[in-house]
C-alpha cells in the first residue's frame, strides 16, 4: 500500500527517509508526524530508527542500503555510526566507507539482489557494495543522468525511473536488473524519483502532492496491492532460525 | 547514457536508435510523451492560466478632431486605426504588467470592431514558464475601449479659430512688389509658410501668423537663408497663471528685408566701396540671395555683401528698374574676352547708343562702355539707366568726383516681340499662397498686374531666378497658333521656359503637399 505524507511541509520523502525490507530510518523533525506515520505503518514488522547523518537530516540521499547492510558516508559521526549498530538487527552489516561521492544516496540505487551506481564511483567503493549488500553491481546511467540513486528507486518487485527514460534504455535497465521497470514520474510531475518517495517490497511512501495516477502507477509496478508484509518477514524469519 | 552515446555517434561509432517513451499525465493518466511538467497540455493548461494577473482592459484617449491618441503625459500621436503604429502604441501599455508578470510576449494583431464601436481588440499570445521549465503559450483578448477628448491644440482652435501667438511681420520700404512675388513662390516651393494660421497681404510686405513661436521663429531663419534681413523679436504678456506660473505670450518678429533689388544701380558709399574693394561706386546689383552681389559695368569686378555687412552700410539704390529706359544700340564692339563673373558670363564692350525717345527725332547719342558685350548686337533694343537725364537727390553721387558713365545699360529688351505675343496665354503658370487682402488698403489693380506681369516675363528672361521656384504646366495653353505668325522676321526668338523644367499636372493632382515636397526633394 502506498501512503502520502508529508516531511515538514516537504513533499520529498525519499530526502528524509530510507526504506528497506529489513529497517527503515527516519531524520528528526520538529514534529513527531513523520515519525508516527512510518512507525504506524512499520513498526510491528521493522525497526523504524531516527538518525541523523554527518548532523544533517537528509538520511535518505547520504547513505544506501538493504536486508543485508548499511553503507554510511565518510561525514557520519562515531555516535551516530555506533547508536546505527546499535539499534539495527545483527545481520545488517553497518559499515563507513571513504568515497569522494559521499552522497551515497544519490550514487547508488539497489535492492537485495542487484545495484546500479554512478559512473565515476571509485573501485574500492564498488568492491566494499558488493560484498557488505551482497549485490552485483552495475555503473549506469538513467535518462543521460548519472545520478542513477535520485532518478530511479526499485525494489525486488519492480522500478520507477525518469519519466525521460527511451524504450530502449527502459529494456536494458530491466534486463540488468530483471525486475518490470516503468516511466513515471512522483509528486505531481517531478522526475526525481528517488528524492520523492521510498519504497521496499510491500509498502511505499510518496509526497502528498502524489496524484492518483501516479499512484496507481506505483502500486501497480511495484506490486504494492498484492503483498503482505508477513510472508516476506515470515521468510526472513525462517532464515533467522535456521542460522 | 544517451549524452555519451551522443559523443559516440560523432566519432563514427555504432549508436542504439533512442525511442522516446510514454508515460501517463501525472493528473488525468493519458498516455503522452514525456514533457518538462509531465502533465498533458489540456490538464496543465487547466492548472495554470498564464493570462492571470494580465490586463485585459484598458483605456484609449482620442481627440476625434484630429485622429490622435495620448501617450501620456502629455503628447498627442497620430495614429490610423488598424496600423502598425497603433498596435505598438497599444502593446507598449501592456509591457510593463507582462514584465511584472514574467510573461513573454510572442504575437499580437488586430480583430476587426466596428469603427464606430470605440473599441479596438487586439488579441495577444503570451509565453510564460510553468513548474519545471515547461513552456505554455496562450492567447486572450484585449480590449481598448475608445475615449474621446480634444487635444489641446484643437481645443484651442476651437475656442478661438484667429488666435494666433507668434506674428511675422515681412517688410520691404521700395514701391514695388517683385520681392515678394518671388518670395512667395520660393515660399511654396519649400512649404515654409505649411503652418502658418493666416496670411495677410499688408502695405509695403505680408504678415504670417502662427500658433507656435517655434514654428515663426523657423520662418524667420528660413526667409534669413533667401533674402539679406534684418530682424528683432518682441514678446507681449497676454496672460498670467500665478499659482501654476505658466506665463502665456505673443511674439512678434519684425523681418526687414534689404531695399536693394536685382536690376538696381546703386552708388556705393565710400565706407562699403571700401569693404568691396574700391570698386567703382556706380555698381549693378546683379543677383539678391541672402547676400547681395554687385557688379562694376565699367570694371566687370564682382562684389559680395552679406546681410550683416549690408546693414551696417545700409545705402539705398540710385535708380530702380522703374526708371529703366529704352535704347538702340547702333554700334558695339568688344573690348574684352569673354570673362565669367560669379557664375556669369559678360563682355566688356564699347557701345554706341540711342535712347529709343531720341531716335529718330534728334542726334543725341552716347558712347559708353556696357558689359553686355554678349548680348547685343547693333539693331538691338536695351533697357538701361539714364544718367546723364536723370534727377537724382543722392548725396553720395554729389560727393563723387570721378567719372560717371551717361548711360548704364542693363538687360536686352524683348519688348518688340513681346508685342507680336501680346494676349497669349503662357504654356506654364505659378501657384499662389492664400493671402488676405487688407480691405482698407487703397489697391492699385492696374499697377498691380502690370507688375505681375513684369515679374512673369523676368521669370521667362533669368532661367537662374526659375531655379528654386515651381512651374507648373498650363493646362490651357494651345501651342498651334503661334508659330505661323511670328516666323516672318525674327531673327531670334523670345526666351521662354523649356518644357522640361515644368511639374507635370499629375504630380499637381495628388496632394499640394507632395508636389512641394517632392520639388525639394529633387534639389
Amino acid at each position: 500500500m502506498a501512503t502520502r505524507l508529508k516531511f515538514e511541509n516537504s513533499c520529498e520523502v525519499g530526502v528524509f527517509s530510507k526504506l528497506t525490507n529489513a529497517y527503515c530510518l527516519v531524520a528528526v523533525g520538529g514534529s513527531e508526524n513523520f515519525y508516527s506515520t512510518f512507525e504506524a505503518e512499520l513498526s510491528d514488522v521493522i525497526p523504524v530508527i531516527k538518525t541523523s547523518i554527518g548532523g544533517t537530516r537528509i538520511v535518505g540521499r547520504l547513505c544506501i542500503g538493504n536486508k543485508n547492510g548499511l553503507l554510511l558516508p565518510h561525514t557520519t559521526t562515531d555516535q551516530e555510526l555506533q547508536h546505527l549498530k546499535n539499534s539495527l538487527p545483527d545481520q545488517v552489516r553497518v559499515q563507513r566507507i571513504e568515497e569522494k561521492l559521499s552522497a551515497l544516496g544519490n550514487c547508488i540505487a539497489c535492492n537485495d539482489h542487484v545495484a546500479l551506481t554512478h559512473t565515476d564511483l571509485d573501485k574500492e567503493t564498488e568492491e566494499v557494495v558488493a560484498d557488505v549488500l551482497g549485490v552485483e553491481v552495475f555503473r549506469q546511467t538513467v535518462a543521460g543522468n548519472i545520478l542513477v540513486g535520485s532518478y530511479c528507486a526499485f525494489s525486488n518487485k519492480g522500478g520507477l525511473v525518469h519519466p525521460h527514460t527511451s524504450v530502449e534504455d527502459l529494456d536494458e535497465l530491466s534486463t540488468l536488473l530483471q525486475v518490470p521497470l516503468v516511466a513515471g514520474t512522483v509528486n505531481r510531475g517531478s522526475e526525481v524519483i528517488a528524492a520523492g518517495m521510498t519504497v521496499n517490497d510491500w509498502t511505499a511512501f510518496c509526497g502528498s502532492d502524489t496524484t492518483a495516477t501516479e499512484l496507481s502507477v506505483i502500486e501497480n509496478v511495484f506490486k504494492l496491492r498484492e503483498a503482505k508484509p508477513s510472508a516476506i518477514v515470515d521468510e526472513m524469519r525462517k532464515s533467522l532460525f535456521d542460522s | 547514457m544517451s549524452g555519451i552515446l551522443g559523443m559516440a555517434h560523432d566519432a563514427g561509432m555504432f549508436t542504439v536508435h533512442q525511442t522516446i517513451g510514454s508515460v501517463l499525465c501525472c493528473k488525468c493518466g493519458i498516455r503522452m510523451q514525456p514533457n518538462a511538467a509531465n502533465m498533458c497540455v489540456k490538464c496543465l493548461r487547466s492548472e495554470v492560466d498564464i493570462t492571470e494577473g494580465l490586463l485585459k482592459r484598458l483605456v484609449l484617449v482620442h481627440c476625434p478632431e484630429c485622429e490622435s491618441y495620448l501617450q501620456p503625459p502629455r503628447t498627442w500621436v497620430k495614429l490610423q486605426l488598424e496600423s502598425k503604429e497603433l498596435l505598438t502604441f497599444c502593446l507598449k501599455k501592456l509591457q510593463k504588467n507582462m514584465n511584472i508578470n514574467k510573461v513573454k510576449l510572442v504575437n499580437a494583431e488586430f480583430i476587426w470592431t466596428e469603427p464606430h464601436s470605440k473599441r479596438v481588440k487586439v488579441k495577444v499570445s503570451v509565453q510564460k514558464e510553468v513548474y519545471h521549465g515547461a513552456i505554455l503559450e496562450q492567447s486572450y483578448l484585449v480590449e481598448y475601449v475608445q475615449q474621446d477628448h480634444l487635444c489641446e491644440s484643437c481645443a484651442k482652435v476651437a475656442a478661438n479659430p484667429d488666435q494666433w501667438v507668434a506674428a511675422v511681420q515681412l517688410r520691404q520700404h521700395v514701391s514695388h512688389r517683385r520681392t515678394f512675388y518671388y518670395l512667395e513662390q520660393l515660399i511654396l516651393r519649400h512649404g515654409a509658410a505649411a503652418r502658418a494660421v493666416r496670411i495677410k497681404q499688408m502695405d509695403h510686405g505680408i504678415d504670417f501668423y502662427f500658433s507656435n513661436r517655434s514654428h515663426g521663429n523657423k520662418f524667420v531663419e528660413f526667409i534669413g537663408k533667401v533674402a539679406p534681413v534684418k530682424s528683432r523679436s518682441d514678446k507681449q504678456l497676454v496672460s498670467h497663471d500665478s499659482k501654476s506660473n505658466n506665463y502665456n505670450y505673443k511674439y512678434t518678429f519684425s523681418v526687414e528685408i534689404s531695399p536693394i533689388c536685382r536690376e538696381d544701380l546703386i552708388c556705393l558709399p565710400p565706407k562699403a566701396a571700401a569693404i568691396l574693394g574700391n570698386i567703382g561706386p556706380i555698381v549693378v546689383c546683379t543677383k539678391v540671395t541672402n547676400s547681395i552681389a554687385l557688379l562694376d559695368p565699367l570694371t566687370l569686378k564682382f562684389g559680395f555683401l552679406d546681410a550683416e555687412q549690408y546693414w551696417r552700410t545700409s545705402f539705398k539704390s540710385l535708380l530702380t528698374s522703374r526708371q529703366l529706359v529704352e535704347y538702340i544700340v547702333l554700334d558695339i564692339e568688344p573690348v574684352s574676352s569673354e570673362i565669367t563673373v560669379g557664375g556669369m558670363k559678360y563682355v566688356l564692350a564699347d557701345a554706341q547708343v540711342a535712347r529709343v525717345s531720341d531716335f529718330g527725332s534728334n542726334d543725341t547719342q552716347f558712347t559708353i562702355r556696357t558689359h553686355l558685350g554678349h548680348l547685343l548686337k547693333p539693331g538691338d533694343h536695351a533697357l538701361g539707366y539714364d544718367l546723364y537725364g536723370a534727377n537724382t537727390n543722392d548725396m553720395e553721387l554729389d560727393r563723387y568726383k570721378g567719372y560717371i558713365p551717361e548711360v548704364v545699360l542693363i538687360k536686352k529688351s524683348y519688348e518688340e516681340k513681346r508685342q507680336k505675343k501680346r494676349g497669349k496665354a503662357r504654356p506654364w503658370k505659378l501657384k499662389s499662397l492664400n493671402m488676405e487682402v487688407d480691405d482698407k488698403i487703397k489697391v492699385d489693380e492696374d499697377k498691380r498686374d502690370a507688375e505681375y506681369e513684369h515679374f512673369l516675363k523676368d521669370l521667362e528672361e533669368n532661367p537662374e531666378l526659375r531655379f528654386n521656384i515651381s512651374l507648373y504646366q498650363n493646362n490651357d495653353y494651345q501651342p498651334s497658333e503661334v508659330g505661323s505668325v511670328t516666323d516672318v522676321d525674327d531673327g531670334e526668338e523670345i526666351p521662354s521656359v523649356p518644357f522640361e523644367e515644368l511639374v507635370s499636372g499629375l504630380e499637381e493632382l495628388g496632394l499640394d503637399d507632395n508636389a512641394n515636397g517632392e520639388d525639394s526633394m529633387a534639389e
